[in-house]
């Protein structure tokens, strides 16, 4: 598929918003959905619905097969070793609550270590502050620099005896820090302590590859990726699984249930209690074949080229002040406008048609790091182009207008 | 929706120069205001009198053009009246805000109903309405003495 007719596979740019085209720089929120995507649950819904499972009619034996393909296919597209070690949940959180629960349960007592970075999303702090709270462990900030990248020293220095898991992000969603995961990883294995990752934003945006990482847990959502909301996907090396308590009870997690005894299923169905949003794992799979069928390495050079047009031409924008300077940038800016903050600059830009984010992003310890209370974003995904660059550049310069600015 | 409703000369000159800004000397009230969807934070410093009167009222924050203005507003309009009336122009202020098209107070003169009323386009914009109500629910906060902190998701 060619990148720059990419637009039109997503029904939504169809539509206006304030009279005007809809400029979408929300990716790194959520994504817009292709056709192929809304189509299919669609047509799941209309010709083949059915609960998977247990049940032996033709109907859920091919929903069932169909599922089964979606985790195939997110096996092969992040090459984890086995279709078993891909755990459907709600969504990127369920995924780390889910391991921070369980893995907190088994290994985590009073004293013990966790440690975080400042780039962290709620979802991957909060969770862990609950073993703060319920068992008296302790949380770590690994520092980030002035240009927002990780201080990979400290990360170093902060791992002792009593450190039981890493868990990091794989790309920032205000700073765009794309982070040198394996790199953390090696460090982290030295000392035996496992690494949890949020792949959230890396996932829709770079190539990722957890065998070659060697990351113990991978966390990311759907619908970032282009997909349904309501999928999240969870990457464990199956070791975890098989040694790991199960997270919710349920149907289809057991495999023998006694009035004095249960048996588990084996992993994934351990992890997969209760009825799964069927549809939109099924469809998920025309997700990752619309990524697949654009070429992930073309996904990567158009958004690049994006992001550098972008920041070439915010930068030029007088009042513009872009936040973090890291190594690897993918497209993620943040930014904040002296004079004007940054809900009136979203509120001013929507006027136009063009849809940011303002506010913290979910990310409140990177803000305080960052003395700001809240900034605007910029995300890039695969249908902008140049176009949609020019038309955030004037409608950044209206709020300059509005705010009489200079 | 219009943008120029919004972001009125009122308001863009309030939020870019906030008046009665600061802690006031001899205040014996004061409340803490957050937004938790924005981060936007306003404290409010009340000095009230014998007479329950609004002797001096200010406030400090950081938010958006919306937020200031409505906060520098208010401290303008309220600060004179007693506790009472303050009270009820804050409530006519809410119901403004949130439903009506008219600002019903019979405390207020012309000119500060007109001031008041440039913060009426805030209604079009739906995400908007707590930027501006906010410093409203910390004043009746500070003027009731409460302790804890006004949060924008748990008021009305």
């Amino acid at each position: 598929m060619k990148i720059e007719n990419i637009k039109s596979q997503f029904p939504i740019f169809s539509r206006k918003i304030n009279g005007k085209p809809l400029v979408y720089l929300d990716s790194s929120n959520s994504s817009q959905k292709p056709i192929c995507v809304i189509d299919r649950l669609n047509d799941f819904y209309k010709d083949e619905f059915s609960n998977i499972g247990r049940s032996i009619h033709s109907l859920a034996v091919n929903a069932t097969n169909k599922f089964e393909e979606t985790r195939m296919s997110v096996k092969n597209f992040i090459n984890a070793k086995s279709k078993d070690e891909i755990i459907f949940t709600k969504n990127a959180t369920e995924s780390m609550n889910l391991i921070a629960t369980i893995f907190g349960q088994q290994n985590i007592e009073k004293g013990d270590e966790i440690i975080v970075t400042e780039l962290e999303h709620h979802s991957n702090y909060v969770p862990w502050h609950f073993l703060r709270e319920r068992k008296g462990a302790i949380i770590k900030f690994v520092p980030i620099n002035e240009d927002g990248d990780i201080i990979i020293d400290e990360l170093k220095r902060l791992i002792t005896p009593k450190t039981k898991i890493v868990t990091v992000t794989h790309l920032s969603n205000v700073t765009g820090t794309i982070v040198p995961i394996k790199e953390i990883v090696e460090i982290a294995h030295k000392k035996n302590v496992p690494v949890l990752v949020d792949g959230c934003q890396a996932v829709p945006h770079i190539k990722v590859d957890v065998t070659d990482l060697d990351c113990d847990f991978y966390a990311f959502s759907g619908h970032k990726v282009y997909g349904p909301t309501g999928v999240g996907i969870l990457y464990a090396k199956k070791k975890w699984l098989e040694e790991l308590p199960p997270y919710m009870g349920g149907g289809a997690m057991i495999s023998e249930v006694k009035k004095d005894k249960i048996l588990y299923a084996s992993p994934p169905e351990k992890y997969e209690a209760g009825t799964m949003p069927t549809a939109e794992v099924i469809a998920f799979n025309e997700s990752i074949k619309f990524m697949e069928s654009i070429g992930i390495d073309n996904l990567i050079k158009h958004e690049k080229e994006i992001k550098e047009y972008a920041l070439e031409n915010l930068r030029k924008i007088n009042s513009v002040k872009i936040i973090g300077n890291p190594k690897n940038k993918a497209g993620v800016i943040a930014f904040v406008m002296q004079g004007i903050h940054p809900h009136d600059i979203a509120t001013i830009l929507d006027d136009d048609g063009v849809a940011i984010r303002a506010g913290h992003h979910c990310c409140q310890i990177l803000h305080e790091k960052l003395n700001l209370t809240a900034t605007a974003r910029v995300s890039i995904g695969v249908y902008n182009n140049k176009e949609d660059i020019d038309k955030l550049c004037k409608a950044i310069d209206n709020c300059r207008k509005i705010f009489d600015l200079k | 929706m219009d943008l120029k409703q919004l972001y009125q000369d009122i308001i863009l000159d309030h939020g870019k120069s906030p008046r009665n800004f600061g802690k006031c000397v001899g205040h014996n009230s004061e409340a803490k205001g957050y937004n938790p969807l924005c981060g936007d934070l306003v404290q409010v410093y009340l000095k009230l009198n014998d007479k329950k009167k609004v002797e001096d009222l200010t406030f400090e924050g950081s938010g958006c053009a919306i937020s200031m203005a409505s906060a520098s507003i208010m401290t303008d309009l309220v600060k004179g009246k007693s506790c009472e009336v303050a009270r009820k122009i804050a409530n006519a202020f809410l119901v403004m805000i949130k439903s009506s098209s008219e600002m019903k107070s019979d405390d207020l003169e012309d000119d500060q109903i007109t001031k008041i009323m440039s913060l009426s386009g805030v209604k079009q914009f739906p995400m908007r309405i707590k930027c501006a109500t906010l410093s409203w629910h910390t004043l009746i906060s500070a003027m009731e003495g409460k302790k804890e902190e006004v949060n924008t998701e748990t008021t009305d």
